[in-house]
């Protein structure tokens, strides 16, 4: 049995999450393949606006806060001026999914030698609960009171299948933090994206269903049921692009 | 020193590759596709050179945020209603104290407007590039060997005073071919201590930030940034202008060229007159405007737009002398003879 540590990566302060977030989990993974990798000082974190905006005060490697959406631009810029450099993105689904679509896109196309942390949650957390462009039909939120309507507010993004199609995207998997067995999947799939970077293979993107326990107004453990009965259905786990970008 | 012909796009490019600029981002835009086209061609056979096209103005814009982040010297460019798009993201590097060039080849608006020369932006660029307390500096070059000169000195100010330093052209300029020379002056390596670009383990970690809650920290940075702005006011203004004139015609950019020969003209026909040229649009060259106008009765603005360096001028006069003004809109040229004939009705009633 290992110690169980902090990971050098992740800075020793409390993190302003609220209680139940999974947010803590994937910080903690991403600085865990950080440390097992040895690579925290060449490595430039990018963090998003929206519930992780203070994540640069959580890792320890350098780290960028970026505007709203705009993180894979930003990332691009600093790998291309850096290729040796390891550089991770960390956002959620607004960010991603919404407002970013056009940056995380053609990041995706260009097959930018980076890292994107997908955090999907359904919902937009630190602005109050808003819908989110990952928001299941039938879902309330402050903007869906009576839930979304597939009429009127369109569909849920997947991200992770829409990526797959483009042929810049070395690796997009799907994972969730909900028990040991899916958090442990998690790391792996996290670290082969690391790892992708590592071997200049291209763009990777390894989305997380996480849970937001504030704004779906559910206790921690309900909310993790939630997932498994909600999310899961609607976004299969699983690896969606695992192919050759560049040799 | 051998001279090249080029166009003032392309000899801009140039120069800021000579500086030692070697990342460049952007997104087409007419009138300052050559500036991208020939960033694409030459900055890709230099070592560590970086060209990409991005998806849009927005996407160029924050590549220079993360790539001024990490401590690279870079710059972007566009024109209009780029520049508008690029709004948000300069006020991001602004507030993360990043250095780069931006330049903005100004075209006519307001909205898709025309791809035509204007000088429309000049509120845009001195009062409201981005949101927030801030301000940038605008280099205003006049000849394709402005913009040699004023890309070198954008760098040099970018990374002195931790700014984005802009450089407002227009569209004649930046399509007008002209003979250039460069004096092959690279800026030495700027110190990038603070760039998030890997500790290494071999100090503390960087952030490139613009966020800070606590309104005392927050108002700290911004009033340390104006300090820097008063230095920059103090010591990077610059004019060129006649002394003595009785009737001063202030103009900037290509709009310059055509008042200088407006001025000659009257002045050939004996007509006390004088041109004032700005070099900065922001900071303003107060000083220098009052030396200008000792003598004056009156002030002759000309743009090509319907006036928007007039307050700078007045209030820099703090309103001691009338200020007409004469301007093209539109994506029109001011010809000599249109401001000739405004300056001898000035002449007339300052007679009278």
């Amino acid at each position: 049995m290992p110690d169980f540590k902090r990971p050098h990566a992740l800075v020793d302060i409390p993190t302003h999450y609220c209680p139940g977030c999974t947010h803590g989990i994937i910080h903690r993974l991403v600085a865990e393949v950080i440390d097992d990798m040895g690579i925290e000082g060449d490595t430039i974190g990018v963090c998003p606006v929206g519930c992780s905006v203070l994540g640069y005060f959580y890792f320890n490697c350098d780290m960028m806060q970026a505007s709203h959406g705009r993180s894979p631009a930003v990332a691009t810029g600093i790998k291309r001026a850096n290729p040796d450099k390891f550089v991770f993105t960390y956002q959620g689904d607004g960010d991603l999914a919404a407002i970013g679509t056009a940056e995380t896109v053609h990041a995706a196309a260009r097959g930018e030698n980076i890292t994107v942390i997908f955090i999907n949650n359904a919902i937009y957390g630190m602005t109050g609960g808003q819908m989110a462009p990952t928001t299941l039909p039938g879902q309330t939120s402050q903007t869906s009171p009576y839930g979304r309507n597939p009429n009127t507010e369109g569909f849920p993004i997947r991200i992770c299948e829409m990526l797959s199609t483009l042929d810049g995207v070395a690796y997009a998997e799907r994972v969730a933090t909900i028990d040991p067995k899916s958090i442990n999947a998690a790391k792996k799939a996290i670290r082969k994206g690391f790892e992708i970077q590592k071997n200049k293979k291209g763009f990777s993107i390894i989305e997380v269903l996480s849970t937001c326990p504030t704004n779906w107004g559910l206790t921690p453990l309900k909310a993790l049921d939630w997932l498994k009965e909600n999310m899961l259905p609607y976004y299969p786990l699983g690896v969606y692009a695992d192919k050759e970008v560049r040799s | 020193m051998e001279k090249i012909l080029m166009k003032g796009n392309e000899a801009c490019a140039e120069a800021a590759i000579r500086a030692g600029c070697k990342c460049y981002f952007g997104y087409p835009i007419t009138p300052q596709n050559e500036i991208t086209a020939y960033m694409s061609k030459h900055l890709p056979k230099i070592d560590g050179g970086v060209f990409v096209q991005a998806e849009s103005e927005i996407g160029a814009i924050n590549m220079i945020y993360g790539c001024a982040g990490s401590g690279s010297r870079c710059m972007t460019s566009s024109s209009s209603p780029g520049i508008s798009l690029k709004s948000e993201g300069i006020s991001y590097i602004v507030g993360a104290d990043l250095p780069c060039v931006i330049v903005n080849v100004q075209r006519g608006g307001p909205g898709l407007g025309t791809i035509q020369p204007s000088q429309a932006d000049y509120w845009q660029a001195t009062k409201a590039i981005g949101h927030g307390d801030m301000r940038i500096p605008i280099l205003a070059p006049a000849s394709a060997q402005e913009m040699v000169d004023m890309t070198l000195k954008a760098f040099r100010i970018a990374e002195e005073y931790r700014t984005p330093v802009m450089i407002l052209a227009d569209g004649l300029l930046g399509q007008m071919m002209e003979p250039v020379s460069f004096d092959n002056k690279s800026l030495p390596e700027a110190d990038s201590s603070w760039a998030a670009n890997g500790h290494a383990n071999s100090r503390p970690k960087n952030t490139i930030n613009s966020l800070y809650l606590d309104p005392l920290e927050l108002e700290q940075k911004i009033k340390e940034r104006f300090k820097r702005y008063e230095q920059i006011t103090e010591k990077e203004v610059g004019a060129v202008y006649d002394k003595g004139a009785k009737i001063v015609v202030a103009a900037y950019g290509s709009t310059a060229r055509v008042a200088r020969s407006a001025v000659d003209k009257a002045r050939a026909e004996g007509i006390n007159a004088g041109l004032f040229r700005p070099q900065t649009l922001w900071p303003f060259p107060k000083k220098q405007l009052i030396e200008a106008t000792e003598n004056a009765k009156v002030v002759l603005v000309t743009e090509m737009s319907m006036g928007q360096m007039v307050d700078d001028v007045k209030m820099s006069l703090e309103f001691k002398l009338p200020v007409q003004f004469f301007g093209r809109t539109g994506g029109f040229v001011p010809n000599p003879d249109e401001i000739l004939t405004k300056i001898k009705e000035l002449e007339v009633s300052d007679n009278a």
